[in-house]
């Protein structure tokens, strides 16, 4: 955000200019924030996740390209879940001469706890085109529950 | 661990000359290139785009990558996000005199290969210096 000092401004000018200005400014943060509708918040830990609540499941999307099945393991414990696994580098040939190499190897292992009781028996993970998706049942006890009214 | 710890790459936007007409978000894809004797390979990293959603491209000497990709939709409260979900699309001028026919271009796990094979001129070829 741009920083407007009083002195950079002229001394006589319309009175209701600034008020215009916040308005301005507060336009620009609405819509960024209502363009779709949320906040990309950035990440600190590899792999960056997205977390989705429906009524039933709780849905963890992560972008991992270039991680393959057997390298990638997931763990729950108690309410932990645990994301690890490493990425191989795109080529290993000593005659090739890299131009750019911007797609890391290495690596990652990330630990989140669960906002919610999740069921461990019903969990499943699945790596499709570089997305890895685990879908994980809420526990039973947290699911909603229909309560019937008796009318006497 | 002696192995390098993967650090987050936030994601670029595209600032495109011209706009485009859908409201489609652009990112630009991390990419790999080098080069051996025979072809240079270009890596990019494109998750969630299948087989169908990929054109590539070389015309006048521009190799275009692009990744059509749907945006990431589920019914359901969203708890966090720390990524956001789009096409990609990155642009690259290629030096080399590339035999345009034998492309080859593949998608594995979000990531995108193509090999562009170097036309035979552009290949090394071993100079005999006789002796005069």
């Amino acid at each position: 955000m741009a920083l407007i000092r009083f002195t950079e401004q002229p001394r006589f000018m319309n009175p209701w200019a600034e008020f215009e200005r916040i308005r301005q400014g507060l336009d620009v943060l609405s819509r960024n924030m209502l363009s779709d509708g949320r906040v990309t918040m950035p990440a600190t830990v590899f792999p960056p996740l997205n977390i989705y609540e429906t009524k039933d499941e709780l849905i963890l999307k992560a972008e991992l390209p270039g991680v393959k099945v057997e390298d990638l393991d997931i763990s729950l414990e108690g309410d932990t879940l645990t994301i690890q696994g490493q990425r191989k580098p795109t080529e290993e040939n000593e005659k090739t001469s890299y131009h750019r190499r911007e797609i890391e190897a290495g690596s990652f292992s990330r630990a989140l706890t669960l906002p919610i009781k999740v069921d461990p028996d019903k969990i499943s993970a699945k790596l499709a085109d570089g997305i890895l998706t685990i879908t994980l049942q809420k526990a039973d006890e947290i699911k909603p529950r229909h309560i019937k009214i008796s009318t006497e | 661990m002696s192995e390098k710890e993967l650090q987050v790459q936030e994601k670029q936007m595209v600032t495109q000359e011209g706009e485009t007409t859908k409201p489609d978000k652009y990112f630009i894809p991390a990419v790999d290139i080098f080069e051996d004797d025979e072809k240079v390979t270009v890596v990019a990293e494109m998750p969630g785009v299948k087989n169908t959603g990929v054109d590539v491209a070389l015309e006048d000497d521009v190799l275009t990558i692009r990744g059509e990709r749907m945006p990431e939709k589920i019914d359901g409260r969203v708890l966090l996000q720390e990524y956001e979900s789009g096409s990609y699309l990155r642009r690259f001028t290629v030096a080399e005199t590339i035999d345009q026919d034998k492309i080859h271009a593949v998608m594995r796990d979000g990531l995108l290969r193509v090999e562009l094979p170097k036309a035979a001129p552009a290949k090394p070829r071993k100079i005999k210096v006789e002796a005069a």
